[in-house]
């Protein structure tokens, strides 16, 4: 096994949670992964910050880097937006992130 | 047919107009096929246009960068020699086949297409606006109070509004509705705004003045009304609920992709994406082929220059269509240039 795998759990909007493996030398985002293992994230517009189809929040008390501006602004025009609200496209998965916890934010039209 | 509506013929009807649904038009003119583009959006570009234009991007082959208004512009002036037509601001809500085999596009606004072959290179879907989830927020539309964007301003005038949202349209039209309305209220998620400087400077001196109110951290939540919308239900982060009467609502959030009537059009569907055929991008229906993001088949990247190849193999089948009798002969245009069409020929 590589040694450049961590592990996220992601709880979907049912509340159920997946467990995850996810490589960190590829260049992966957290959206990417989500769907690779078949969550029901869109990502529609394909990771640019764009859609906020992969709206999720942040459980656990991980240090992310800060939001861009593109990210911000895609969030001020989202909804069910709450203080620890992120874009999954816009998450690198890194080593640090081992351990990392995030909740889907429900759907909106 | 409506007395305005226009009737158009063509050999391929392209809807989407983005980098991909441009290029087809080359790819088609050079085997001498006439393109006819459709698109929502008031120009050609889709995204790339709309949304980012001053974006680069990175994987274009043979361009280190470009901003994508630089692709758009050039591929503009790549397909100019093959003089396609242009349906825009109008979005493609029926597809259907016609008696003698040809598909019939019409557009919301009652333009017919008609062509033997129909390429669908929508990219993420049409843009519509981004509707907040308040449950009843359908019952007010179409004139009874909430509106997505404004075409015509004088309807406001004298009236009670309030906006929701942080960017720059909330801004704008804030500033300019501001002016004639009865009252207006701003509502903002947040405390700090992200439209142009300028737009947030302008608006909080109206609310300095009393002129405009302006409610931050909080959301709009509800609306009450019998039939028509009476007021709004504000919820505030610390404040709680409460109520403002209102005439209208604007929820400006921005511009959404969604697949809208395609999906009603019998095209077999996968994931939200219309499932194709590698070898040509072909659909389930005969002569409708699906390029670029809208499409999906195993191994499926969203990206231009994939699209720019799915449109160059759909061109090499949908010449069999058009040209049923005809043996296709593949050039190469280094060797023959580009042979456009004759200046402008009414057909």
């Amino acid at each position: 096994m590589s040694e450049h795998l961590i592990r996220i759990t992601v709880l979907d909007r049912k509340g159920q949670a997946h467990a995850l493996e996810a490589p960190t030398d590829l260049g992966l985002n957290l959206m990417e992964l989500c769907k690779s293992y078949g969550l029901p994230i869109k990502g529609t517009c394909g990771g640019m910050a764009l859609c906020a189809s992969c709206h999720i929040y942040v459980m656990s008390n991980h240090a992310l880097p800060k939001p861009s501006d593109d990210e911000l602004a895609m969030l001020d025009s989202a909804f069910f937006v709450q203080p620890n609200s992120r874009l999954g496209c816009q998450i690198r998965l890194r080593d640090e992130l081992d351990g990392l916890q995030v909740q889907l934010a429900p759907e909106s039209e | 047919m409506g007395m305005d509506s226009k009737y158009i013929e063509t050999d391929i009807v392209i809807i989407g107009a983005g980098p991909v649904g441009l290029f087809a038009v080359f790819e088609a003119g050079l085997l001498k096929m006439r393109c006819h583009l459709i698109d929502t959006l008031p120009q050609p570009g889709g995204q790339l246009a709309e949304i980012y234009p001053k974006k680069p991007i990175y994987d274009i082959p043979g361009f280190p960068s470009i901003l994508a208004g630089d692709l758009v512009r050039n591929l503009l002036k790549q397909i100019e020699p093959f003089q396609p037509g242009y349906t825009l601001g109008e979005r493609a809500e029926v597809l259907e086949r016609q008696a003698d085999g040809r598909w019939r596009v019409i557009t919301e606004r009652g333009t017919v297409h008609v062509a033997p072959v129909v390429f669908i290179a929508g990219g993420l879907g049409a843009f519509e606006p981004r509707k907040p989830p308040i449950g009843n927020i359908g019952d007010y539309e179409n004139g009874r109070g909430v509106a997505y964007c404004v075409r015509n301003p004088e309807e406001f005038s004298g009236r009670r509004i309030v906006i929701a949202g942080g960017g720059d349209s909330a801004l704008d039209w804030t500033i300019y509705l501001a002016d004639d309305a009865a009252s207006l209220t701003l509502v903002h998620r947040r405390s700090e705004f992200r439209g142009a400087p300028d737009s947030v400077e302008k608006v909080q001196e109206l609310a300095r003045q009393g002129r405009i109110r302006l409610i931050t951290n909080a959301q709009v939540v509800g609306l009450k009304g019998n039939g028509r919308l009476e007021q709004v239900i504000i919820q505030h982060e610390t404040d709680g609920l409460f109520e403002v009467d209102t005439d209208y609502f604007l929820p400006l959030f921005g511009l959404t992709p969604k697949l809208g009537p395609i999906e009603h059009w019998g095209l077999e569907l996968k994931d939200g994406a219309i499932a194709v055929d590698t070898r040509d991008y072909s659909t389930n229906l005969p002569g409708v082929f699906a390029i670029g993001d809208i499409n999906t088949y195993p191994g499926k990247l969203k990206l231009i220059l994939c699209g720019f190849h799915e449109a160059t193999l759909a061109c090499q089948a949908a010449f069999k269509v058009v040209n049923p009798d005809k043996k296709l002969s593949f050039k190469y245009t280094t060797v023959t240039g580009i042979e456009g069409f004759p200046a402008k020929t009414p057909r």
